[in-house]
């Protein structure tokens, strides 16, 4: 299983999860939203950046929980809050912001 | 405490690398958390090592799970008991492990260190008072 | 608020009989499985480490015992043998188990 960028196969598991997290790209987050029926905007790329920071500095993809509480405190309480998050992600904003982000599934997400 | 918590403690006994249980039970951690529980952290015998700070993995070829430890705190868990016999029998002080710190809800989100030095008898109390107890 | 704790490593072997032994209580027990059988054997130096350990008590698992043939003449006074139903006994007479990997 793989996706398709710029004529390059990069490969993923069988949940969309990218096998090897440094084959990620900027093109290759819009391919895995294009699959996730999302259009990314500026807001939809705050969040999956953000998530990319978080995994950098703790080598882990936050659960939902603690995702909200580390977006409320760099954002503020009008973007770190479930209903905001799940507007961008409707199907998960750990799990579909972590995908299109080359994250692994989050830590705590059964 | 409300009903249906219950006190877990995870003991951690191994050195980081030379086995899985220290990933393992990070993980396990970091997944039950999620069932928000009390829950403590325990680090005696050669789990002391788990805490050292510094680590650099990258000639092992394996991920560097150290940092992952600091995002305990963002989990709620605010309870690390070390065990300071362990860490004397290994020549450490506490000024050789990581900073673990978690925001106190209760004191206006203060940053507060979550590791608690104990003598071996305190820990032998703090696993008595827990309801379950995992070792790794 | 007692403890069954279960050890299964040979004391000769790792420091986790006496790692478990530093943090028994009063009226805890420690079950001796697998290769930790061979701390119960009279005349060994783990044996003084049972006895000395006061307030706890001690039990060995009979199977164990016997795939390693110690009968029951060489294990030190004082440690219980149990049959697989004995231990499922200890589990539900402690409040809680810890086992000592």
């Amino acid at each position: 299983m793989a996706y398709e960028v710029n004529g390059k196969t990069v490969e993923h598991d069988e949940e969309g999860y990218i096998t090897n997290l440094s084959d990620w790209s900027k093109e290759l987050a819009e391919v895995i939203a294009k699959e996730e029926n999302i259009d990314m905007t500026d807001e939809h790329w705050e969040v999956v950046n953000f998530l990319r920071e978080y995994y950098d500095e703790y080598q882990i993809a936050p659960a939902i929980r603690v995702l909200v509480k580390a977006m409320k405190k760099k954002f503020g309480p009008e973007k770190g809050n479930n209903k905001y998050l799940y507007e961008l992600f409707p199907y998960g904003p750990a799990k579909q912001a972590c995908k299109i982000a080359g994250l692994p599934k989050p830590t705590g997400c059964v | 405490m409300s009903e249906g918590v219950k006190k877990f403690l995870y003991v951690n006994r191994k050195a980081p690398h030379g086995t899985i249980y220290a990933l393992e039970a990070l993980e396990v951690v970091l997944i039950g958390a999620a069932f928000e529980q009390d829950v403590s952290l325990a680090f005696l015998d050669d789990g002391v090592f788990q805490l050292v700070k510094g680590w650099d993995t990258s000639e092992l070829g394996s991920k560097n799970f150290q940092p992952t430890y600091t995002a305990l705190g963002d989990y709620d868990i605010s309870k690390v008991f070390v065990e300071r016999e362990s860490l004397e029998e290994r020549g450490l002080t506490e000024a050789d492990l990581l900073e673990l710190t978690y925001e106190d809800e209760d004191d206006d989100w203060a940053e507060k260190s979550s590791i608690r030095v104990v003598s071996r008898e305190e820990m032998a109390e703090i696993m008595a008072e827990n309801d379950v107890i995992l070792s790794f | 608020m007692a403890m069954l704790h279960i050890v299964n490593k040979s004391p000769y072997e790792t420091g986790t009989l006496e790692s478990c032994l530093n943090h028994a209580r009063e009226g805890d027990t420690v079950l001796l499985i697998e290769d930790a059988v061979y701390a119960a054997m009279k005349g060994g130096r783990a044996a003084n480490a049972l006895s000395a350990a006061k307030g706890v008590k001690f039990a060995a698992l009979s199977a164990d015992l016997k795939a390693r043939g110690i009968g029951e003449d060489r294990i030190v006074e004082g440690t219980a043998v149990v049959d697989y139903g004995g231990f499922v006994d200890l589990v539900v007479a402690n409040d809680k188990t810890q086992s000592w990997l």
